[in-house]
């Protein structure tokens, strides 16, 4: 919490603030961290052997296999997240999980899995980008100013 | 073979700093991946991501953070052919793969599996 926010407290829930603050179960940073290590580390190297796949056997150049590649790893991970089995792996892997492009597959797999019980168009339609949503909307913004800054930045005669 | 292990190292990487943000700095899974998205476009646009793939390729290319350098990738190499416009038209050309299997999939995904728990 904020110290502004903190401010108009009164005694009474800053104590609460306090009192709540010391039985918050620590968490275990340490560990966390190595297990998003191994997890992310592991759905990375998958990636890598796919990409290995699609460029030895099915003619693919180093550039074009990314394409392909992410989308069996999307493919992997909404059927993970269909049979509910990413979940579990999630639980383990943290953000190891989270991170890569499958986690991304997972929020938009989950959401329209879980909102389809309130219609396929407002339910799953209007739910889909309910997580995956803010990737993509500060993903295209910034995307958008870098471009533009450096297109200036090129345009003035820099770089 | 060595891509493999680099691919491991720096994916891992990628996901400790995730894991980072969201235990120590306490930001929501939400937060954390836009946040990435932010960095991985800025590092585009300075050229720097590019190298990474070249040296990690899945282990950089995996991580959402290489989204927001594919989105910048595309906006600058439209708007080198076709002007300025090309920005708003090839933002999403490097990446329209990722985005359109998450929709298709993540749709049939909702036709076929009923939610848990």
């Amino acid at each position: 919490m904020s110290n502004k926010k903190k401010k108009k407290l009164t005694p009474t829930q800053q104590k609460y603030q306090r009192f709540a603050k010391d039985r918050e179960p620590k968490r275990p940073v340490l560990s966390n961290v190595i297990r998003a290590f191994i997890a992310g580390g592991i759905i990375c190297t998958i990636g890598q052997g796919l990409q290995w796949m699609f460029m030895t056997y099915f003619n693919f150049t180093e550039v074009t296999a990314g394409n392909p590649t992410v989308a069996v790893l999307i493919i992997i991970s909404v059927l993970l997240t269909g049979f509910g089995v990413y979940d579990h792996i999630a639980q383990w892997g943290g953000a190891g999980t989270a991170v890569p492009v499958t986690g991304f597959a997972n929020t938009v797999a989950s959401a329209s899995i879980e909102h389809r019980t309130e219609g396929y168009v407002l339910g799953v339609g209007g739910n889909m980008f309910k997580l995956a949503g803010p990737v993509i909307t500060y993903g295209v913004f910034s995307a958008f100013v870098v471009a533009i800054v450096k297109i200036a930045i090129k345009a003035l005669g820099g770089m | 073979m060595e891509k493999f292990l680099f691919a491991f190292l720096v994916g891992g990487a990628i996901c400790v700093i995730g894991q980072i943000m969201m235990d120590v700095f306490r930001l929501t899974p939400a937060h954390t991946m836009s946040t990435l998205v932010v960095v991985g476009a800025i590092l585009g646009g300075l050229g720097l991501y590019e190298p990474l793939v070249k040296f990690a390729g899945a282990g950089a290319s995996v991580p959402i953070s290489s989204f927001g350098n594919s989105l910048v990738k595309g906006a600058l190499s439209e708007a080198e052919k076709t002007g300025i416009v090309g920005v708003l038209t090839g933002i999403f050309e490097v990446t329209s793969a990722g985005i359109s299997a998450a929709i298709i999939f993540g749709f049939m995904g909702s036709l076929l599996f009923k939610p848990k728990g």
